[in-house]
Formats: structure tokens, sequence, C-alpha cells
């Protein structure tokens, strides 16, 4: 890993959905590639054999029974909200 | 009643003194309440609600009904939980009650509160000083007298690493034990609730208290009944200490003296201490946790979004009121890993790097089952360092990262880790970190309370005796 480029730094924000400053580009830049250089280190090891972990625990498959419950009234659900229009939540046109 | 001794007393002897009405639980919180929080300990400081029972500090990553909850971010400043988390549910049902919200690095991410967007907390043995992170508030908060024990929460060490730089205890307790429905999500297939306490009893009672099965959860568990330990003794009891984690470079001299001490001491107990080999979890660890915990993260962390709730920065079109949200909400540490994330999980990169790491967090696994099948706990220092000065580490995320290199292996394989105090290094406290195989929390408690009495370690910090 060489490092990563300005470019690639914008690509991943927006991926991240993040609108950086400039500054902020040059700042992640340098520490981003500090810190792909360093977990690179994963590819060292030979794997070929080796399947991967997502969960540390042996489970599958937690069934519930399909009952309704109920629900947040909605004015609990529209308490956090920023901006609301009747039952629903507002936002800036897409 | 204004004889509470804060900085002593334990759950277990508040739980004793309420029983016997020697004092009410009005005059209990008072005495918590009342005391200036010139460590930062707290976001957060709640009222005295009326009810009867023991006060509980709770990180402020765990939600808490009608009570500001902000994961120390200032995306969710001002956010106010419709509902309780379920282990503060199970808090309130056994007659415990919410003191306050304890400071975090944002989201958890951090190992010295200074990634939170509210300031840092700071360490009641030496204030110049971090507490450790992520969950530094609670543990300054127990460590210096404002609560008799604390909810944490644990991704790759925010309880155990926290718990030895203040010098308490500190479960991180089993993946899968603990419900994590109404916890505001770092990595979910590490994130772990856990009890901070003063002693291993309490530690134990607490997780007895916040443990189990929950249906709101599917990544819970049933779970073994929890045994307050009482023995003193420790004979038949296997403790590997693997070389990796034990006086190798990065650990200070005074650090690993002190849990060589611990480890004869545990010996003259009647406990077997043998050395044995953790290869490629020590030396892969940090690699591996900083590639999952970032996908994880960044996949969690796209809930702000400035629709449902939390901040908003308004902008002519929804992706532009999205991303702005997001750039003035998350601070550095969260962005770096959202970014990480991204990228590790992003197309071309996906195999070389998340894929990978997967692999890796199964050959950490396997090292840890295999030690299991010689040694009942595995012991080491909890973290490589005393407490280190704020502002030390802050422009160096990687140094950061290194604070957690002796906690990560057992999180990535999901088994639970107990931090005991074990003795002082420059004044300052150092950790034992025992490390059971999954569900072996009672194993765990035997031994750090077998320890504990016999090392007599004073949890009340020096300056304040």
């Amino acid at each position: 890993m060489a490092g990563i480029t300005r470019d690639e730094v914008l690509h991943v924000a927006r991926l991240a959905r993040l609108e950086l400053s400039d500054d902020e580009v040059t700042k992640f830049q340098g520490q981003l590639s500090q810190i792909l250089e360093a977990v690179s280190k994963v590819r060292e090891l030979d794997l070929a054999d080796v399947p991967p972990t997502a969960h540390p625990l042996e489970i599958a498959n937690a069934w519930a029974e399909d009952e309704p419950r109920p629900c947040l009234p909605l004015e609990d659900v529209f308490a956090n909200a920023p901006d609301r229009d009747e039952d629903f939540f507002r936002t800036p046109p897409a | 009643m204004s004889g509470i001794d804060t900085l002593r007393l334990t759950a277990e002897e508040a739980k004793r003194l309420l029983d016997a009405k020697e004092v009410s639980s009005a005059e209990l919180f008072a005495a918590y309440a009342g005391r200036d929080d010139e460590y930062h300990a707290f976001l957060h400081r709640c009222d005295d609600d009326g009810t009867e029972g023991i006060p509980l500090a709770v990180k402020d990553v765990i939600g808490t009904r009608g009570i500001p909850t902000t994961a120390g971010s200032k995306i969710l400043e001002g956010y106010v939980p419709v509902y309780d988390a379920t282990v503060i549910v199970n808090a309130k049902a056994q007659g415990l009650k919410v003191l306050g919200k304890t400071n975090t690095d944002e989201f958890a991410m951090g190992s010295s509160t200074e990634n939170s967007a509210y300031g840092p907390s700071r360490n009641p043995w030496d204030p110049s000083r971090v507490p450790g992170g992520s969950g530094g508030g609670s543990a300054a908060a127990v460590s210096g007298g404002l609560a008799p024990w604390a909810l944490g929460s644990d991704t790759g060490g925010s309880i155990k690493q926290p718990a030895a730089l203040c010098g308490h205890v500190g479960l991180r307790p089993t993946y899968g034990t603990v419900s994590r429905f109404g916890v505001v999500a770092f990595a979910s297939s590490l994130d772990q609730v856990g009890p901070v306490a003063k002693n291993v009893r309490d530690c134990a009672w607490l997780y007895s208290i916040i443990s189990g099965r929950d249906d709101n959860d599917s990544t819970t568990v049933d779970v073994p009944p929890v045994e307050l330990p009482t023995g003193e003794d420790l004979s038949g009891l296997r403790i590997g200490v693997p070389r990796e984690m034990n006086g190798v470079a990065g650990i200070e001299q005074g650090v690993s003296d002190a849990v060589r001490k611990a480890l004869e001491l545990a010996e003259s107990l009647g406990a077997s201490v043998e050395e044995c080999s953790l290869p490629r979890s020590v030396d892969y660890g940090v690699a591996c946790y900083y590639l999952v915990a970032p996908a994880e993260a960044s996949s969690n962390l796209a809930r702000y979004d400035g629709v449902r709730y939390g901040l908003r920065v308004d902008g002519d079109d929804f992706r532009e009121m999205l991303m702005r949200t997001r750039d003035a909400g998350f601070g550095d540490e969260p962005k770096r890993r959202i970014m990480v994330g991204a990228y590790a999980l992003s197309s071309g990169y996906y195999e070389a790097y998340y894929g990978t790491a997967q692999k890796v967090r199964t050959v950490i696994r396997r090292e840890h089952e295999e030690l299991f099948e010689r040694f009942d706990v595995l012991a080491s220092p909890t973290s490589p360092t005393v407490a280190f000065p704020i502002g030390a580490k802050i422009d160096d995320p990687v140094a950061m990262y290194m604070n957690d290199v002796l906690t990560i292996p057992s999180c990535m394989a999901g088994l639970p880790g107990l931090n005991v105090p074990c003795g002082l290094s420059e004044g300052l406290p150092v950790g034992l970190q025992l490390i059971g195989p999954q569900f072996a929390e009672n194993a765990l408690f035997r031994a750090g309370h077998a320890l504990e009495r016999a090392l007599g370690f004073d949890v009340v910090p020096e300056r304040l005796r």
C-alpha cells in the first residue's frame, strides 16, 4: 500500500456521504494512508484454506414468533425529528 | 446521613445499608449527585426520580428514556430516546437508578475519551492524564467516587482498558450474553455492554442483572447462572500466560513487573501458571480489528442522515443536506473510521481488506480455542502502559490504536475478559487481564476475586485518601 491519493480520499468520502473541506481532504489523505498501511499487515498471512468469521458465536437463525406487537406511538416516533409534516418526515427534495 | 464514603462504598455494602434502613435511597443518591464532577466524568447528571434503589452511572452510548443520549457526538446533541435499552430495563427492574450519563469517545471510538465531542475526562489518580477509553467517563466516575458502579460498553477494550488505567474492575462479557438493544451501534459483531465496579463481587452482581437472552436482540443467548465469588484459593486453576502478551516490546517494565507478581501470588494460592503462545493473534489482532470494526461502523453510522433524529444541516437538495449534516456532525475519528471502512468494503478492495480480515479473525479464534484445551484462563497486562498524559497521542491515530493491542485479540474471538487492578507503576494503576473461554464468566470471577483479596489493592486513588 503506497498510500491513498487525493482522488481516492474524495471517492471514499463520497461513498461515506461526507462532504469534506479541502483542509480535511489533505489531513485525512495522510492519516488514512498511515492507517491503511498498518492494517495491510493482515495480507502477510497465508489464509488459503481459512474460512471467514463474521460472527463470534456458533448460532444460526434465532426465530421469533410471528405475532404482531404494539409499536411506538407516532408522537414518540417523531419526537426527535428535525422536520415533520403531519405523519411524514420532511426532507429537502431528492 | 453524611457519612457515606463514596470513594469506598461498594454496591453490595450500599444495598446492606439500604436494607438495614441505615441510609435512605434519597440520601444515597444525593451523596453521589452532590459531588463536584472535577473529572468531567458525566455528560449529563440526573435528578433523583424518587424511586428506591442503588445509583448507577451509565455510559452515554446506552439509550435511556427521557435522558439525553449523545454517544459523545455532536450529531446526537439533544437526542432524547423514547425507550430504554434492555440493560436499563433490567437494571431498573432490579432496583437500580440512573445517576447520569458518562463521557465516552465519540461513538465509543477511542482509547482516551479525547475523541469525545464534549471534551476529555480526567483520571482521578492524576487529572493531567487520560482515564482510558472509550469508557473513560464511567471509569472516572467509579474511581473518583461519583458512582458506586457503572455500565460501559466494549468493542475492542473500552471497558477493560479504562478499568486498568483507573484501577478498578471491569468485565467485557462473552459476546451474546448482554443485549445490545437500545445501545448506539459501533461494530455489531464486537459491541458488548458490561459492568464497571470497585470489586469483583459487584462486577459479577451487575453482570447477573444485565445479562440474559433478549427477544429484541437475536444475537443474545441463554446465559449460565452467575455465581457470586466467595473462595480465596485458586487450587486447580490452570493459568496460561501467552508470551506475546507479557514482557515483550511495548509493554512498560513496571506494568510487566506488577503482572508477574500477581501471577506469582496466583501460584501461591494454588493455581498452576504456565507460559504459552498466541503466535498470530497479538501480531495481527490490531490490524484485523481496525478493518472489521471500521467496516461495521461505516455501515452502522450510515443511519445518521438528518431525517429521523439527530442533527440536520440544511441544503438545497437531499444529498447536500445529508453530506453537510454528516460533515458537521461527526468528529475526526468517526470520519476516519467510516472512510477506512468504506474503503475496505469498496469494489476492488473488499477481498484484499475486509475479506482477509475476516479470515484472520478465524485464525485468532482458533488459536484461543486451542489454548483453552489446556488452560482455564489466560493472563496478561490489560494495557501495555499506565495512564498517559492528555494530548500525548491525539495526533497519531495509529499510536492510539496500539493501546488496545492486548485487549483486542480476545474481543475478536468473542471471549470474556476481566480487568483486576494488580499494583502500581510510577504511582499509577496497573491492570491484570484475565481471559476465559466463551461463557466462562464464573471462572473469571472466581480467579479475580481470590486475587483481589490476596493483592489487597486499594482502589481509592492515592491523592484522594
